[in-house]
């Protein structure tokens, strides 16, 4: 009762209002913003793959003309990696859990991390602007020369806005480095860091090294679109396979920047409803700044028939091969942090137990595509579609859902249906699998990837694969309406519902304005559950409900 | 095939075999491992669910031998699968000998083919069923790439240089071309059929083709009409190189330089021949940039690579 | 709740000026990783078509090139100048070095632009479809070698402006600031300035003078 009066109103409540929200430097509501524009952009990009879906269950183009669908699946792409996936865990759960994880009252640079929320919807509006105006037609890939010579779409607009957001990821990049350096609570070293705020140095060091390389690739094409500059074109002694080693060389770190945020939220997540410490805590941690560095030598994997030589394909499968490696030790880490737990099954847990089944599915048919003769056979058809919907869909997204559902209770400070929760997770699971495992067989039966139109004889598995996206969608608009209610009508969470380690815990659901009423220190390292005192309180869940 | 429904692409080339025998040997493997991981998890899940009487004494929460062991094994496990794939892949660039050589040439939206004897299809393709083929791909305007599942070869097609793919068919019938790299509008229609057929059938095939000129024919043609013969021939007073023989052959450059005249070569001196001179002579020819399309240019680089008849076949002197 | 120090997320002054040198030099990692790969394509071009590189280089002009890295070096010095007097506190001269810094940097965009309004005028610039005309062996790559250099130079020009807009505005709000946000403003915006003079360092080098 009278730490109730004495507690100072929460983030939430410290001022309404839009120019409240739209001029706060507050970490947490910034995060807000992004969660809000970024749930849009994952509905409009959802909206797009649902009509290419439709419109792939027959093999006649019937539903939409080819240069319409050539839009739907270039625009997916582009919103999808650029405008969800690459910002999404960082810039939402990052930005809200960072500083509250190292103990900090905000990033270094709150101004800084409203402006990158500003320039974020300044290319937004710019890629929608794209849209309205008809669209782009060169795949997320902008290869030139199509992109460059003949592609009719307004592709200048939309690399411009790809260009801008990019300097929206480079400023939280900056932002998440210096508060991780700087900023960590008294005795909260390195090895003490949860696994997360890890994978998001690595992530914040990708962004800050790789988007600039995708940045000079898309003002080339900019260039050559608009000034007449030929810096791929040919004709001019420019090369066309320059681009596809500029924009590798961004977009596969870029592949990092979209799963290291994902492994860091389940390595949250298992050893909290296991109440184990994570197996391995120190390879876990290594192997994300191993991925980060690898990342950046492995992009000529995507090239293997473009025709570079077939030396330069050996090494980069090589080194794809090594890159393996430290994701196959993060998932045997994870297993083994089961063993001898105390499990429980809450929406998170179920998430997160998906996330592992659907990356390590997702990482091993990677194995494939690094096999050089295989992947001769496979590149460029459904088998890669559905190797990286696995880790990008099957992984961030499932990931990102596991993490919003365990710090929502923070996010907000109420609880939403369990029940609900967990039939959501399972309907997006089911569907997934549904939508995903058959595209694999048609890849390796030779479907080519991005075709309107197909041979009849692959309907069988089109078939199956548009069932499945009706399922997917439904188990994602569900958490829409339930999170809705909840974020309105659900009952009061307590500061730390799950019984979990982490500082985030330790301060109010939802937080004071500057996080913390005592500023806190660390003695003990992370995902300590023999500590005492810690308790699950939602053994029986929603006691308040009643 | 079971009601109809396909889960494997048909085997009909010579290598088709060999990427299988990996894919299935690396299906096995990987599932063999998920099922292993997955039923760990399940187990563990049930087992140490919350309240279960599982013995939970001895718990650890790293274990140095064995985070050793999984990484060292998968490190070799993943050495042999890359072994493995870049054996195979790796004699894509070594065709064998005594090849038939098929001109490729991708444009929006639609597979050109030219055979040796001038015989022209557009998305069909036939070939000899227990031969050598190399397609010599071109392309007039984007990226394309030649892709037949069925003989698990693909190969992009780059303007502004040739590159090969090759395969022996091993079985007759007929089979689904695509274009697998994403080019525009009418990607998806950009396709057809290769028809494998016996060898007679084939030559009878060519032979109902109709006699158009050989591909070599047509540019021994152009490069009169274009007027190379004019300085290019041995009684010409300009001095230019003689091209008898020049395929395949090292050539001394006026920057001290040695290249070997191989298709790279050929093509750039047609099209920027002040690049790279021919050591001894003057930098007078002209550009035929805009002048040769895609289809001119593999005409007058199948002319030339006639007149050095040993080296023709030999294609690794063109990787 | 408003503490002396700029962001909310500081106790202490000199910790947040620690943390602002930080980020400015991850943030010019960043940078160096946009030109490095500009650059990088520029090298490889290079090496590809090394003769006409060469034949295309020449053209430029070599004294315009020559007075623009000594206008930039001695705004850099100016600079240095500024840094040397905001940390004696000496505000006044800081001030006038700082204008210094910035018009020298206007000087080297002027000189810039006549050079470009001169490769317009003689045929030299393969851009918004102006007319490309070029004596000498192997017009195209020549034609790729311009096509790179006024990418490369107008991006660095681009940087400038940036700086001299940074410095312009830093200096309007000059009164309003206290002092020891002056210091480290001075600081962050000085090595961004010296980052964007090295890069011109890289480029006149292996525009001008590596083929000559």
């Amino acid at each position: 009762m009278s730490t109730e009066a004495l507690r100072p109103s929460s983030y939430l409540g410290e001022g309404a209002g839009p120019a409240a929200w739209l001029l706060t430097t507050d970490h947490k509501r910034v995060a807000w913003l992004y969660l809000m524009s970024l749930t849009a952009f994952f509905f409009l990009g959802g909206a797009f793959a649902v009509l290419m879906r439709v419109e792939l269950a027959t093999p006649a183009g019937d539903l939409v003309s080819d240069d319409t669908y050539n839009r739907l699946f270039s625009l997916h792409g582009i919103i999808m990696v650029w405008f969800f996936l690459v910002p999404s865990i960082p810039a939402t759960l990052g930005n809200f859990l960072l500083p509250l994880m190292i103990g900090a009252r905000d990033l270094a640079f709150p101004r800084l991390n409203l402006a990158s929320w500003y320039v974020f919807i300044l290319g937004s509006a710019f890629a929608l602007a794209s849209v309205l105006a008809g669209g782009v037609d060169t795949g997320w890939t902008f290869y030139t020369p199509l992109s460059t010579l003949y592609a009719n779409g307004f592709v200048s607009m939309a690399a411009l806005g790809v260009f801008i957001v990019g300097f929206s990821t480079i400023m939280t990049g900056i932002n998440f480095i210096v508060t991780i350096h700087t900023l960590r609570a008294p005795g909260l070293t390195w090895f003490r860091l949860p696994i997360f705020v890890w994978t998001m140095y690595a992530t914040a060091l990708v962004m800050v090294l790789a988007t600039p390389v995708l940045a000079a690739s898309l003002i080339l094409i900019v260039l050559e679109r608009v000034f007449g500059i030929g810096i791929f074109n040919p004709a001019l002694g420019g090369d066309p396979l320059l681009f596809q080693h500029l924009f590798w060389f961004y977009s596969h770190p870029a592949v990092y920047i979209m799963i290291l945020p994902g492994m860091g939220v389940v390595s949250e997540v298992l050893p909290c409803f296991s109440r184990r410490p994570l197996f391995g805590y120190k390879a876990v941690a290594l192997s994300s700044m191993a991925i980060a560095v690898f990342g950046f030598l492995v992009w000529g994997h995507h090239m293997f028939v473009s025709g570079q030589s077939a030396y330069a394909g050996v090494l980069f499968s090589f080194l794809s091969f090594c890159v393996a490696i430290p994701s196959a030790i993060k998932v045997f880490n994870w297993s083994l942090t089961l063993r001898k737990g105390e499990i429980t099954f809450e929406t998170p847990m179920l998430y997160a137990l998906f996330f592992l089944a659907l990356f390590t599915f997702g990482g091993l048919a990677g194995l494939f595509l690094a096999a050089l003769a295989i992947d001769v056979h496979v590149h460029d058809t459904y088998f890669v579609v559905a190797h990286f919907h696995y880790i990008m869909v099957g992984g961030m997204v499932t990931a990102y859902m596991a993490g919003l559902h365990f710090w929502w209770p923070k996010l907000t400070g109420r609880m939403y249906s369990e029940t609900w929760g967990r039939i959501a997770a399972t309907v997006t699971f089911l569907g997934f699998n549904l939508t995903f495992f058959p595209q694999f067989v048609l890849g390796f039966i030779g479907m080519p990837r991005r075709y309107h139109t197909y041979p009849p004889e692959f309907q069988f598995w089109h078939v199956l694969s548009s069932a499945g996206a009706v399922v997917l969608a439904f188990g994602y608009l569900m958490p829409l309406f339930y999170l809705g209610w909840s974020m309105f009508r659900g009952p009061r969470a307590p500061a730390n519902p799950w019984g979990a380690t982490g500082l985030e815990w330790q301060t109010a659901s939802p937080p004071p304005p500057h996080n913390f009423d005592t500023m806190p220190s660390v003695s003990r390292p992370a995902y300590d559950y023999a500590m005492k005192g810690l308790q699950h309180e939602t053994f029986s869940p929603h006691k308040d409900e009643a | 095939m079971s009601f109809g429904i396909p889960f494997t692409p048909p085997e009909a080339s010579s290598i088709a075999g060999s990427v299988d025998m990996l894919f299935y040997t690396l299906l096995a493997f990987t599932a063999a491992l998920g099922i292993f991981l997955a039923s760990l998890v399940v187990f563990y899940a049930i087992k140490y669910r919350a309240g279960s009487k599982a013995e939970r004494t001895g718990e650890r929460a790293r274990s140095l031998p064995l985070e050793v062991a999984w990484t060292v094994a998968s490190l070799l496990i993943a050495f042999v699968i890359f072994g493995w794939g870049a054996a195979l892949f790796l004699r894509r660039e070594h065709p064998p000998l005594d090849a038939l050589e098929i001109a490729g040439l991708g444009k929006q939206w639609m597979w050109e083919f030219r055979h040796p004897g001038g015989q022209r299809e557009i998305n069909e393709l036939h070939v000899p069923v227990g031969k050598t083929v190399i397609v010599s791909l071109a392309s007039q305007d984007v990226i394309h790439s030649f892709f037949v599942p069925a003989f698990r070869v693909k190969q992009d097609a780059v303007p502004g240089r040739t590159t090969h793919v090759w395969f022996i068919a091993d079985e007759p019938g007929r089979y689904h071309l695509f274009c697998a790299q994403y080019c525009g509008t009418q990607h998806s229609e950009m396709g057809g059929w290769v028809t494998a057929m016996p060898p007679e059938d084939y030559a009878a095939w060519l032979g109902n083709q109709g006699k158009g000129d050989t591909l070599a024919a047509d540019g021994e043609k152009l490069f009169r009409a274009l007027g190379c013969s004019g300085c290019h021939e041995k009684s010409s007073k300009v001095r230019a190189p003689d091209l008898a023989g020049i395929f395949g052959r090292p050539v001394a450059l006026e920057n001290q330089q040695t290249v070997v005249a191989d298709e790279r070569y050929l093509r750039d001196s047609i099209l920027e021949p002040k690049k790279e001179i021919a050591a001894g002579y003057d930098p007078v020819m002209p550009s035929f940039d805009g002048i040769v399309d895609e289809g001119e240019m593999q005409m007058l680089l199948a002319y030339l690579k006639s007149l050095s008849p040993r080296a023709a076949t030999r294609n690794e002197a063109t990787q | 709740m408003r503490s002396s120090t700029e962001s909310v997320a500081f106790d202490t002054k000199a910790r947040e000026k620690a943390a602002d040198t930080f980020g400015m030099w991850v943030f010019i990692g960043s940078e160096a990783m946009l030109f490095g790969a500009i650059l990088l394509v520029f090298l490889i071009a290079r090496i590809s078509y090394g003769t006409a590189f060469a034949a295309a280089s020449q053209r430029l002009s070599l004294p315009l090139g020559t007075l623009n890295t000594a206008v930039l070096l001695t705004s850099s010095f100016a600079m240095v100048l500024a840094h040397t007097f905001t940390a004696s506190r000496r505000w006044r001269p800081a001030v006038w070095a700082l204008i210094c810094t910035s018009l020298l940097g206007i000087v080297f965009l002027f000189v810039k632009a006549v050079e470009y309004g001169r490769e317009f005028k003689e045929g030299l610039a393969p851009v918004l479809g102006a007319p490309f005309s070029f004596t000498g062996p192997d017009p195209t790559h020549a034609e790729f070698f311009f096509a790179l250099y006024f990418a490369m130079t107008s991006l660095h020009a681009l940087h400038l402006i940036c700086g001299v807009a940074v410095i312009a505005g830093m200096l309007l709000l000059w009164p309003g600031t206290t002092e020891a946000s002056r210091t480290h403003r001075v600081q962050a915006i000085g090595l961004y300035w010296h980052f964007v003079d090295i890069v011109w360092v890289f480029l006149f080098p292996v525009l001008y003078l590596i083929n000559r």
